[in-house]
């Protein structure tokens, strides 16, 4: 008996679409730019996972981006090896909002509370990092550079062996392990009990409390993956762009990922991955011009979409789908039986 | 404590600011019981229930609530329900975005497992009569749909100690019969207490009946002598006439 359409399921058909397409494309393009794309909807991901299956809308997700950015870079200043500085890119994150999520979960403190107090964080985050210029601010080896943040570390390399490093298209390779990896693992939550919870909070979060669930432990649990993966896409974020400046925390970089999260389509695993892609390549692209403001596009973008689709548009695509579908299967019920009792008609003598 | 009591209060208070909403109630509920709480609107009763449930927390001195001998007092709701109580809230508390199947899962999920959820939500759904309804998502249905959702969600929790508030709102004549059938089939496994204002609904379920008044019991006892009841009369019907 299938109880849970609302949490949907893989399609196996698309998802291995989706492999094959990002398999070939360094074979006829570049993979600079496709390899921070990968990096924009591996974030993404992370805040659709928490927000449209959770309900959490943190307003901040950028500063466990930035976290796993400038862990990575720190450590891998002092390590050398890229091994451990990835996997503390993943781990520090997580544990940090653990322990905030932890503060605000049992602490009741939800909706736009929450969207202030993540908010806060990332400019905390923000402000801090632009005032650690100047020797006193080091890390071990790693000078943490104030506005001009760290250039110069190392990038990833082949586990164990500092002498092969991952950039270009092995680089890409790995921005698409991560991707297509974090995306299973979604997936996975979603068809386990915990994931059906966590949509069960998102929709009644007192009758969650009142079924015996420990609700602050699934959003705190939540809060916390989330963040592991957004500092995955950090740490693929500053081996692309082989800096890392306090604007990873900044107020424009927390709302870039809502925007790609909304116009993508909330309550789905697709839309923010395609939301995050489409409006990256819309941003680096305005990037190279001076005309117009790179935000007022964005913002353009997302009034419009607001005000057209409200749901984003992987969900209005998936609803029109279902609907001619729906239409289809409804013609071809009324035809059936008309076409039964031509038949019959037919064989009358 | 009586050794055979389920729900225990000893001088239960609660205060809003200078507002005594229950006052130095002391209640107790027998096994397989089923009691009605009665009263006026602000009577008390909805503010006494959610003291049993933990959704309001009780200051420190102000009574103790206990639930098979344990003091649940500066309990979370969660941990109260986990001891196997089954909760029915007075709005509709169901997940609205969820089909009525996955309502009813995430109440069986939590206390059958993974493996027997499956057969608990088909149980529930027979037992209720929510198979026409079973795919559809909760937030389209009526109302008095919804109250059966409800009812659904407490029974697939299979809990000993069932609390209703207002079950009857909003649901219609033979809904209703329905309804007291099946409270009467929870309380052959269960401990109930109904909280409800309905007077017919009521005297339906013919159970013992705790009348409250301005926050405190006013007097308890079987449906006869508490509905005849001079003083019930004059605060409750008398103010419904």
């Amino acid at each position: 008996m299938r109880v849970w359409p609302s949490v949907g399921q893989i399609r196996w058909g698309w998802f291995l679409l989706g492999v094959a397409v990002l398999l070939v494309w360094p074979v006829f393009a570049d993979t600079h730019t496709p390899t921070i794309l990968l990096a924009y909807a591996l974030f993404a991901l992370s805040l659709g996972l928490m927000w449209g299956y959770a309900g959490l809308l943190s307003f901040g997700h950028t500063a466990y981006f930035g976290l796993g950015a400038y862990v990575y870079a720190i450590a891998v200043i002092n390590i050398g090896e890229s091994t451990v500085p990835l996997l503390l890119a993943i781990a520090i994150p997580a544990a940090v909002a653990a322990v905030i999520g932890a503060m605000m979960f049992y602490g009741r403190i939800s909706d736009v509370y929450m969207g202030v107090i993540t908010l806060v964080v990332t400019l905390i985050l923000f402000k801090f990092m632009n005032a650690t210029a100047g020797d006193q601010y080091v890390i071990g080896a790693a000078r943490l550079g104030g506005f001009n943040g760290i250039p110069g570390f190392a990038v990833l390399n082949v586990p164990g062996m500092p002498e092969w490093s991952l950039f270009g298209t092995p680089l890409y390779y790995v921005a698409a392990v991560a991707l297509l990896g974090c995306y299973l693992i979604c997936r996975w939550i979603l068809a386990r009990s915990f994931g059906r919870v966590l949509v069960g909070i998102r929709e009644n979060e007192s009758r969650c409390e009142l079924l015996g669930y420990n609700v602050p432990a699934y959003k705190t649990a939540i809060f916390s993956i989330s963040a592991a993966m957004a500092g995955l896409a950090g740490c693929l974020f500053a081996n692309w762009a082989e800096i890392v400046t306090p604007s990873v925390f900044s107020l424009r970089a927390a709302a870039e990922v809502i925007v790609w999260v909304m116009v993508g389509g909330l309550g789905t695993l697709v839309g923010p991955i395609l939301g995050a892609m489409a409006l990256g390549m819309v941003k680096l692209l305005l990037g190279e011009q001076t005309v117009i403001d790179n935000s007022l596009i964005l913002g353009l973008i997302l009034v419009i979409v607001v005000l057209a689709i409200p749901r984003g548009v992987v969900p209005a695509v998936q609803g029109w789908w279902r609907g001619r579908i729906r239409i289809r299967a409804q013609r071809a019920g009324h035809a059936r039986p008309r076409r039964r009792l031509a038949t019959a008609a037919t064989r009358q003598p | 404590m009586t050794s055979e009591a389920v729900v225990e209060t000893i001088d239960l208070t609660k205060r809003f600011g200078g507002v005594t909403a229950v006052d130095r109630v002391n209640f107790t509920l027998k096994e397989r019981e089923l009691r009605c709480l009665i009263g006026p609107n602000g009577a008390g009763k909805s503010t006494f229930f959610k003291c049993l449930t933990g959704q309001y927390r009780l200051d420190s001195g102000n009574g103790r609530v206990l639930i098979r001998g344990t003091d649940v007092v500066g309990m979370r709701p969660d941990q109260i329900v986990r001891m196997g109580v089954g909760i029915k809230t007075q709005v509709p508390s169901v997940m609205n975005g969820l089909t009525v199947m996955e309502n009813l899962w995430l109440a069986a999920r939590r206390t059958h497992g993974w493996a027997r959820s499956g057969a608990e939500v088909q149980r529930v759904i027979d037992e209720v009569g929510l198979g026409d309804i079973a795919r559809r998502t909760v937030g389209e249905l009526a109302h008095g749909q919804r109250q059966m959702v409800e009812i659904g969600i407490v029974l697939a929790q299979d809990p000993w100690l069932v609390l209703l508030d207002e079950p009857a709102a909003g649901i219609t004549g033979a809904e209703v019969e329905r309804l007291v059938g099946l409270i009467a089939q929870i309380n052959r496994t269960a401990s109930v207490i109904v909280v409800d204002h309905d007077m017919e609904f009521v005297r339906m379920l013919g159970a013992g009946i705790t009348v409250f008044h301005q926050g405190a019991v006013l007097t308890e006892g079987p449906p006869n002598k508490v509905l005849s009841d001079a003083r019930v009369r004059e605060v409750y019907i008398g103010n419904r006439a």
